[in-house]
């Protein structure tokens, strides 16, 4: 079954890091990528730029609009997602539990929706 | 494997990791270098030197001597224990009564039955959020409490050994009636169950352990003439009961007495009795029904559930006629806790059958249908309501 790991973690405590904390959790955390690649569980791992780098996208009676992110102003922002392939909820929150951002931020789980479309 | 690594590295998660490392590191090598003579002991090897690359790597985060020191030790351990006990003090460890009876069984049958969480959240009508965080707390107990991964001493047992019997009961209709899926008879969970009841018998010697192990025997006997050759399921009054493993039967039975003569009697016990009686009869006419509704007066004291009340109430429409057997039933059905039961409304819907009330028989046909979710089951649903809607 699919999940994907939403990665939540404050701003302010990822720049707190000095400059061998910040490589340090790089090089950790494309290491993990690697590691849930080499037991086939990765689909797909990115990081994002800083929430004040989105632009909010909507469309209400055809017309569109565009503002400033972030989308929820809150203290941890989505900040990078990892879509794995697990056997069941539980061993998707043993991979998540080993996501180096998971020591710093908050990592949700959420199963993946098959969407039923008609035929 | 798992259970062997789990009791090794003293950690569930530990272990997982580690087999998943073992298995490919077996994916790499053994094409390379040929399939080692004992599979499973060099995945176990494997497996704990993987945990110690694992928990080095980590030592960065967090103060690990202790796990180290353990992983260390584990590989050390010249002689593993045999294997073959590992899933039992697994189950043992699963079942300490310092977990909560729900969390027990919840983390049985994924851990030792391999039941993914959706499928454990499934079986306790819960969601999978809300199970998956049940068996992260049941795990973080083990840990913390350190509960020791081992068969408790006798005195201990009577705190455990209900929950124990419970859960291989639970693995056994697992597999004898899976809950979902293609195949609805999952064969290696049967025989498993069997072999953890038999392990039990040997090491506890108890009359209720006794009496599972009969039951599980006299259930499995049938099961080659319970599925068709395609697959679906085929009801006990239809079976080639020369298909029947007539040793097996012997062996359930001769289990079963010596149970039935050790009072207090369990409800394995009874439901042994019970089963005995069904492999007794040389054909479906030839049934006891008086002994077995009697049986079902006595199982009723052991075990006071709608379920139990369900079946002696098929029992009497067995012996009384049909008529009885529904006013029993539908008394069940209006007090409300067997609603969502797919069998209750498929034993009331075969009982309106019979008393040639069709479209009602039909009605409940449907209900059940829609609470089944296994795939054979649904066609053999799906069926018996065609065959109401063609000929009527």
């Amino acid at each position: 079954m699919k999940y994907v790991c939403l990665v939540h973690f404050d701003g302010a405590v990822l720049d707190a890091l000095d400059h061998a904390g910040k490589h340090r959790l790089d090089v950790d955390s494309v290491g993990y990528d690697e590691e849930l690649k080499a037991g086939g569980h990765l689909i797909a791992a990115e990081a994002l730029q800083a929430p004040q780098s989105a632009v909010l996208v909507r469309v209400r009676d055809g017309r569109l609009s565009a503002t400033d992110g972030p989308f929820i102003e809150t203290k941890e922002q989505l900040g990078g997602f990892i879509l794995i392939e697990a056997r069941d909820m539980n061993e998707a929150i043993r991979l998540a539990a080993g996501i180096p951002l998971a020591r710093l931020g908050t990592i949700e789980v959420r199963p993946i929706y098959d969407i039923p479309v008609r035929k | 494997m798992l259970a062997t690594l789990i009791r090794l590295l003293g950690s569930f998660e530990l272990a997982e990791e580690a087999l998943t490392d073992a298995f490919l590191a077996a994916a790499e090598q053994w094409p390379r270098d040929g399939v080692p003579a004992n599979p499973r002991a060099w995945l176990v090897s494997a497996g704990r030197f993987k945990a110690i690359d694992r928990i080095r790597r980590r030592a960065r985060f967090a103060p690990i001597a202790a796990e180290l020191a353990r992983a260390e030790e584990a590989v050390m351990d010249p002689e593993p224990e045999p294997i073959a006990d590992d899933t039992l003090r697994l189950i043992f460890v699963c079942c300490h009564p310092e977990l909560p009876p729900d969390a027990q069984i919840a983390l049985t049958l994924r851990e030792v039955c391999g039941l993914t969480t959706e499928e454990v959240a499934a079986a306790f009508l819960a969601t999978p959020a809300a199970m998956a965080q049940r068996i992260v707390r049941a795990k973080a107990r083990i840990r913390d409490l350190a509960l020791p991964y081992e068969v408790p001493e006798p005195e201990a047992w009577a705190g455990r050994l209900d929950a124990v019997l419970h859960v291989i009961y639970l693995i056994f209709s697992e597999g004898y009636a899976a809950s979902q899926g293609d195949a609805v008879i999952r064969a290696e969970l049967c025989t498993e169950a069997i072999r953890l009841a038999r392990q039990l018998v040997e090491l506890t010697g108890t009359a209720d352990s006794q009496g599972l192990l009969a039951l599980l025997l006299l259930q499995d006997a049938r099961r080659a003439a319970r599925a068709g050759s395609d697959g679906g399921l085929i009801l006990l009054d239809d079976q080639d009961r020369r298909l029947w493993d007539r040793s097996q039967i012997e062996a359930g039975m001769a289990l079963a007495r010596s149970a039935f003569a050790r009072p207090p009697l369990s409800a394995y016990t009874i439901e042994a009795a019970i089963a005995a009686e069904h492999c007794r009869a040389a054909s479906p006419e030839a049934t006891d029904w008086g002994a077995i509704a009697g049986l079902y007066d006595l199982l009723l004291r052991a075990d006071t559930s709608d379920v139990v009340q369900l079946n002696r109430a098929v029992a009497i429409a067995m012996r009384d006629g049909p008529a009885a057997g529904l006013g029993l039933i539908e008394a069940l059905l209006a007090r409300g806790g067997l609603d969502r039961y797919r069998y209750a409304h498929a034993a009331r819907a075969d009982l309106l059958q019979r008393l040639g009330r069709r479209s009602e028989a039909r009605a409940a046909f449907r209900t059940a249908l829609e609470l089944t979710r296994q795939a054979a089951e649904r066609r053999f649903l799906a069926d018996r309501i065609a065959a109401l809607s063609d000929d009527g």
